[in-house]
């Protein structure tokens, strides 16, 4: 085992998956010779050359489209947004092409869409935004969210070698604040599968992405009230793994969904609706959402705090719950 | 460009069965046969016969809905499409997709996604697993001239002249876009005009001369496949008939529509083949013979055939299921 970042997981993951597969590339702006606007390609042009590591036109919703191509043709591209934000640009090419091709034609995609998101930046409103919410009522996609290094490597891989479009949502906020172990050797985090990132009894946290880190501070305060806290980590959003959903639903009867994204139709209702279908009988309590309120992500650190989830909040809606 | 008598009977043929195939789609939906719409290429044909004719085996197309030509020269069979507009089992997508939304990777044809120029950039990215790799295959792509003012063809343009690509482009400017006339489109002259903004090399051809197109098109794809980059290729027709068959077009002017019917692509290429070719009307006749025989058969196929099952409106929307323990 080593000790890297949540950025090195993902950089070391291209670089491994490159090496052992031809038919990967790179492509996005200023990935090349820059090595992106997160320096996450960095190195990988002197490695690999300019046809595998292609710095591309402004152009999202054109080298999408062309990954896309490619990837019919038997290639494996990874398409870097510079911030999630910008996938905007490209949503007609991954949800009518990429989504949709397997179903309509029986032509598997493989692509990968590296989507740098969330805030805590002070990026406003063009470079902090959750896009995840956009994609997850798109059947066809596959869209995951790690949250450690060990998570951020495995899913990369996972995603790569996956035979459908995946949007893999990198959280920026990790990129170097994140450090954990990952085995020297060759591994992949299967895509569907959540993991219990704490385990508890008396309530369950779900979430995703830099909040898991939130819910896991939040959760050791409440350790010491004396209440257990059990945080599942979902890692994959669309499909989401309900079994691990209704697993910690039966085991606490008390749930919390929780994520950076704004509330309205987030992954959080779609959650919350699963179980409420799936395990009404076994709740004991009215799920909350701790979410960001609808509304652009705004600038100023002083109304960022506020917009994102903080710990006390996640803190106050478990105290209510227990109340309850 | 000298082109080989068979090669010409070739271009004929598949000139006649794109025309049966449509007419003998039209009249089924005439008949309430057909669930969705159809959009012919009629009067068109020459543009997707011409450059698919063109192709060699390994190359790839990535056409758009009115490129019948295309489909039936990269060899998807009139059964199956016949099938695909009847919603069969047995059509090219099993009735999970209508019309001429067909591809099949083992003929190298992609299927069009409705929305117009999406295959702009997707025919750039084989064109870019081709020089990414090395081989010496090229892509083509092609689109309607509404199609043309989509951001997406801009942007596969541009894609494909910075890294001079092996594609070539095409666009079928049939002077209307459902009603929308060209001087409302665009305020260029031409079409291919718009190639000059990307440094990409273009041509203007009579899109009702199968002959001028595959010749043009045999010339653009030799550049590309010795990596000489991307030409677009306009070719100018005329969209004789309504949108679709639900579309009277009373929009176009009459004068207009009567001055292209003398020009029309299979009539014109009957007229060159007795003409300059000097092939024998009896020749001629047992193409057509041959391609209604075909059409009969491809009719009572999809006739014939079974509807898919309701519940496979399940099946095969990821290639890697997720496994559930
Ligand atoms: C992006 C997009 N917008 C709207 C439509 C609806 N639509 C279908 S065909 C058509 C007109 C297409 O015109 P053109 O590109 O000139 O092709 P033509 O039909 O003339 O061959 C329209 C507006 C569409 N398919 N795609």
């Amino acid at each position: 085992m080593k000790e890297i970042t949540y950025l090195e997981a993902i950089k070391e993951a291209l670089d491994e998956e490159m090496a052992r597969d031809p038919s990967v590339f790179i492509l996005g702006e200023d990935v090349g010779v820059y090595g992106g606007a997160f320096r996450v390609t960095e190195g990988l042009i002197e490695k690999y050359g300019e046809w595998r590591v292609l710095d591309t036109p402004l152009a999202e919703s054109g080298f999408t489209g062309a990954a896309i191509g490619a990837a019919l043709m038997g290639m494996r591209p990874v398409v870097e947004m510079q911030f999630a934000d910008f996938i905007s640009c490209a949503f007609d090419q991954l949800v009518n092409v990429a989504a949709k091709n397997h179903y309509r034609w029986g032509a598997a995609t493989p692509i990968v869409v590296r989507a740098p998101f969330g805030g805590n930046i002070h990026g406003g409103p063009f470079h902090s935004q959750c896009i995840e919410g956009f994609f997850s009522n798109v059947p066809g996609l596959k869209i995951v969210a790690p949250s450690t290094a060990y998570d951020a490597k495995g899913l990369l891989k996972a995603a790569i070698r996956d035979n459908d479009p995946v949007i893999y949502c990198e959280h920026k906020y990790l990129y170097r604040r994140v450090k954990d172990s990952v085995p020297e050797e060759d591994y992949v985090v299967p895509i569907g599968k959540a993991r219990v990132a704490l385990e508890g009894k008396d309530v369950s946290i779900i979430t995703y992405g830099a909040m898991v880190h939130t819910a896991l501070e939040a959760a050791q305060t409440l350790g010491g009230n004396g209440i257990s806290c059990e945080i599942i980590d979902l890692r994959t959003l669309l499909p989401l793994d309900k079994k691990a959903i209704f697993n910690t639903v039966k085991k606490t009867s008390k749930v919390v969904v929780l994520h950076e994204q704004t509330k309205t139709g987030g992954i959080g209702a779609e959650v919350s609706a699963i179980i409420s279908e799936n395990c009404f009988g076994y709740l004991d309590g009215p799920i909350i959402r701790v979410a960001a309120p609808d509304t652009p992500v705004p600038y100023s650190a002083q109304m960022e705090e506020v917009f994102i989830p903080q710990t006390k909040d996640v803190i106050d809606a478990v105290e209510k719950l227990m109340r309850y | 460009m000298d082109i080989r008598r068979e090669e010409l009977l070739r271009l004929y043929y598949y000139l006649k069965l794109a025309r049966k195939l449509e007419e003998r789609a039209t009249s089924l939906y005439h008949q309430g046969k057909i669930l969705g719409g159809v959009w012919t290429s009629y009067g068109m044909e020459a543009v997707s016969v011409g450059y698919g004719c063109a192709l060699e085996r390994d190359d790839v197309a990535a056409p758009y809905f009115r490129d019948m030509g295309a489909f039936l020269a990269r060899g998807i069979s009139a059964k199956r499409i016949m099938a695909q507009y009847l919603g069969k089992k047995t059509g090219v997508t099993g009735g999970k997709e209508g019309s001429t939304h067909i591809g099949d990777l083992n003929l190298g044809v992609f299927s069009f996604p409705s929305h117009l120029a999406d295959n702009y950039p997707v025919g750039v990215g084989a064109a870019l697993a081709f020089k990414i790799r090395g081989e010496k295959r090229i892509a083509v792509t092609c689109t309607g001239d509404g199609g043309t003012s989509r951001g997406d063809f801009h942007e596969a343009m541009n894609l494909a002249a910075v890294r001079k690509l092996p594609i070539v482009f095409f666009c079928n400017n049939n002077q209307y876009a459902y009603s929308t006339p060209l001087r409302l489109q665009m305020a260029v002259n031409n079409v291919a005009d718009r190639a000059l903004a990307y440094g990409i090399p273009s041509k203007t051809v009579d899109g009702n001369n199968v002959v001028e197109v595959y010749t043009a098109a045999k010339e653009a794809y030799t550049v590309a496949r010795n990596s000489g980059g991307p030409t677009f290729i306009e070719c100018k027709t005329m969209r004789v008939h309504g949108h679709s068959e639900h579309d009277s077009a009373k929009y176009v002017p009459r004068e207009l529509l009567d001055a292209w019917k003398t020009k029309d692509p299979i009539l014109t290429m009957e007229r060159y083949l007795a003409g300059s070719v000097g092939m024998k009307q009896e020749e001629l006749d047992g193409v057509t013979a041959q391609v209604v025989k075909e059409i009969d058969e491809a009719e009572k196929f999809a006739e014939e055939s079974p509807y898919p099952d309701g519940t496979d409106c399940f099946t095969g929307l990821y290639a890697t299921p997720i496994e559930e323990e």
